[in-house]
């Protein structure tokens, strides 16, 4: 007799947990030749406040770690994806992808976490100023993580899409808020599970599944979410733009084929971090000078 | 307790007035729309009066742009950015910037007297610290027009096309200063509203700009009031909005843009911070304290309106502020010697004493300096409270006046929390001798600019911009001209 598989459950991921869904929905997405992918979360407003809560408390811990210790973290998240490559490759077949295809992906994904990683500790000596005030003053300017960053992963592809908005997020000490590929969601689940034997912290990346329409508003519209981005969401675009105002949430909007290398630069990082400037007095006593 | 020694020489301490001369300058009785390089009628018909608060004497009349008017400025800056700017080179560019900069400093006593009779600024304010720093931010930005590629590197980058400026009333030439030279070092042209109590030295920047041979159209200002500025934020054919000014308006902007792809720049209220510790230098930190809540009276958007102070020099420090605020001189803001000059109009005094009574009734205690009041002009007493709650409406809210609320503290974790507390990020100050205390908390506090051991220090290679709902962007230096460039990457 044949053996039995054993199928597994999709579950979201929040503060390094994965529970199912408060709201005990689900959905079953199905892909493009008719297929069910399995009966998926449907997360509520709830679960993405939840996530939120997770997100802000990791927050503090993860911004102040070294960014070389950032970097060595994220670089286990690529050996962690590079061990479970097939298992990604089958994923994004079953989700309607070639071989071929999903191998790119896969591969693509790795790579550009391997990017971000060896940005950790340089973004800041690239980005970053001292600036010669008319005054007798030290100052300078360098970059700070932002907070909490709500993710909306693009919808036309399973993890490239997502690794590459979440992961330069995420490398600068920000935390986030992920809403997964309503039609695509498998990757996102099971990159949680990367994360999660990573040494990523609970609760630095929480992942949802859902609805996009139904999810996207709650957590634009959060009071303790710092940022939202995106690519360009259409028919959504106005609402979500208006819904993040009231605490003045920023908000970038890429277009971008994921599946190009070309689509991963430092200014992804930058955007999602607050530039702070310093101004320290220099002590002017007597006449002696440097002029020896 | 010891008797209390109060130094008390009555008369003999006053200065003589030392008032500075208004013979040099001129302002006309009429201003016109600043568009393509000519003075032009606005449709509207509609003229409104500046005042010099400090007297409410009109100085001028000032034209009031429509819909209509504001299309005219921003059809001009298009036109302009299609067959001149856009063509000119960046070399060339940058030698025109230059050209505003030296007529800017040639004319910059008059600019400083204008700017005191328009704005209610101390005379010592605006010759030493709004125009010079206006000039040198021109000077500064001039020299980028011809070496964007260094600022922000391996990013294909280009001019955004028109920009529309909104600026406020508190610096009003340097806030022209802070919007204008990035957006045409980076290649743009400008369609640029002064804030309606203060026109008068962007107008005279107009004529300096049209003196400078600039070519026409490349900056635009046009005069009014908030209808002025609401038509420049809905006109369809601008790039950016750069806007600073309060935060219930850039909200309002940044729902109005949502959705349009227009870029936005938002420089915002804020309710910043003064740390005091026991280790500090405490007559500095007390000439840090008042130079943080009263520069300007107050109408300062970084200006330290929350101060912090260690509790076991809480009494020493509010005793010494007292005094000192006692020697503060309050009066005629063309008088070289006023440190506290008026508040810039009659709404936003009512604001300010709206405030006092909040905090009044909110039960903390209130101490008022001891000055004269002049019989005519808006003028408020420097004021601080203490025993006010971190709840409490004053320690909340932006005031935007000569309004300090005293808080204590014991620990460093303490103080963070509580300065942190606060949907506002814009500055913060931080007092103590000790340099890996300063870096600690200069790390953890979540604001844009932050001062150890001085306060409200500005300068056009610095960059100023705040975190939270303080806005987002950055004026001054190298990442000020990110706010003026599409970047590609």
């Amino acid at each position: 007799m044949d053996r039995v598989e054993i199928l597994k459950t999709y579950k979201i991921y929040i503060g390094g947990a994965f529970p199912r869904t408060e709201s005990g929905r689900y959905y079953t997405p199905l892909n493009s030749k008719g297929d069910p992918l399995g009966n998926l979360c449907l997360s509520s407003r709830k679960d993405v406040r939840n996530a939120v809560t997770a997100a802000r408390k990791a927050f503090g811990s993860w911004s102040e770690r070294s960014a070389f210790n950032r970097g060595q973290i994220i670089y286990r998240i690529a050996e962690m994806l590079e061990g479970r490559k097939e298992q990604f490759m089958l994923e994004l077949q079953k989700q309607g992808s070639t071989k071929a295809d999903a191998e790119k992906e896969v591969v693509l994904a790795i790579d550009r976490i391997v990017y971000y990683a060896g940005w950790c500790d340089k973004y800041n000596q690239v980005l970053s100023a001292v600036n010669p005030v008319s005054s007798a003053h030290f100052n300078f300017s360098t970059y700070e993580s932002m907070g909490v960053i709500g993710v909306l992963a693009p919808q036309a592809t399973s993890l490239i899409g997502l690794v590459s908005l979440l992961i330069p997020a995420i490398c600068s000490g920000n935390t986030a808020v992920l809403i997964a590929s309503e039609n695509l969601p498998l990757c996102a689940i099971t990159f949680a599970e990367v994360l999660n034997s990573s040494d990523v912290p609970g609760g630095v990346v929480n992942i949802l599944t859902g609805k996009l329409d139904e999810l996207a508003p709650g957590l634009a519209a959060h009071m303790d979410v710092n940022a939202i981005i995106s690519e360009s969401l259409g028919s959504m675009e106005i609402g979500i733009a208006q819904a993040a105002v009231e605490n003045l949430k920023r908000k970038f909007t890429y277009e971008a084929n994921w599946m190009s290398e070309e689509s991963q630069s430092i200014y992804y990082i930058s955007d999602c971090l607050e530039l702070k400037t310093t101004w320290h007095p220099i002590e002017n006593i007597g006449g002696s000078s440097s002029s020896y | 307790m010891a008797k209390k020694k109060t130094i008390k020489g009555g008369d003999n301490w006053d200065y003589s007035p030392s008032l500075e001369s208004t013979s040099h300058i001129t302002i006309l009785p009429k201003y016109e729309l600043f568009i393509n390089n000519e003075w032009v009628k606005p449709s509207s018909k509609k003229y409104f009066k500046t005042t010099n608060p400090s007297n409410e004497e009109v100085l001028s009349e000032i034209a009031w742009a429509n819909d209509y008017d504001v299309d005219l400025a921003v059809k001009a800056a298009r036109n302009a950015y299609n067959d001149v700017w856009s063509k000119t080179s960046p070399k060339e560019r940058s030698k025109y910037i230059y050209r505003i900069a030296r007529l800017m400093q040639e004319q910059a006593r008059e600019l400083s007297v204008i700017e005191t009779l328009d704005a209610g600024k101390p005379i010592r304010e605006s010759r030493d610290i709004d125009v010079p720093l206006a000039c040198n931010h021109f000077f500064y930005y001039a020299g980028w027009a011809d070496k964007l590629e260094f600022a922000f590197p391996n990013q294909p980058m280009e001019a955004l096309g028109v920009a529309g400026q909104i600026i406020p009333w508190n610096f009003p030439l340097l806030m022209a200063a802070w919007k204008i030279a990035p957006a045409l070092a980076a290649g743009n042209c400008v369609v640029l509203k002064p804030a309606e109590t203060t026109s008068l030295t962007a107008l005279k920047l107009a004529e300096i700009i049209k003196e400078s041979g600039l070519p026409p159209g490349v900056v635009n200002i046009v005069t009014g009031h908030g209808d002025t500025g609401a038509a420049i934020v809905n006109h369809p054919d601008i790039n950016k909005i750069a806007f600073t000014g309060s935060t219930n308006v850039g909200k309002i902007i940044q729902r109005a843009i949502a959705g349009t792809g227009k870029k936005a720049t938002l420089e915002l209220g804020g309710k910043s911070a003064n740390i005091i510790f026991d280790d500090a230098p405490i007559d500095q930190a007390v000439e840090g304290i008042v130079n943080g809540i009263f520069f300007n009276q107050g109408h300062v958007c970084c200006a330290g309106s929350r101060l912090f102070v260690q509790e076991n020099i809480a009494e020493l420090v509010i005793r010494k502020l007292k005094h000192r605020m006692d020697s503060l001189y309050l009066g005629n803001p063309l008088d070289k010697n006023t440190d506290i000059g008026a508040i810039n109009s009659k709404e936003q005094l009512e604001t300010i004493e709206k405030y006092i009574k909040i905090g009044i009734s909110e039960g903390a205690e209130m101490y008022q300096s001891t000055c004269e009041l002049p019989g005519k002009g808006y003028f408020c007493r420097p004021t601080i409270f203490t025993n006010v709650a971190q709840s409490s409406r004053i320690s909340q809210e932006e005031i935007f006046g000569p309004v300090l609320s005293i808080q204590t503290f014991r620990t460093v974790d303490e103080v963070i929390q509580k300065a942190n507390n606060s949907p506002y990020g814009l500055a913060a100050g931080v007092w103590t001798d000790k340099g890996s205390r300063i870096f600690n908390l200069t790390s953890k506090l979540r604001a844009g600019v932050i001062w150890a051991n001085t306060y409200n220090k500005f300068d056009p290679t610095s960059p100023f911009g705040g975190y939270k709902e303080s806005g987002f962007g950055r004026e001054g230096g190298l990442h000020g001209l990110g706010a003026y460039l599409k970047m590609k990457l």
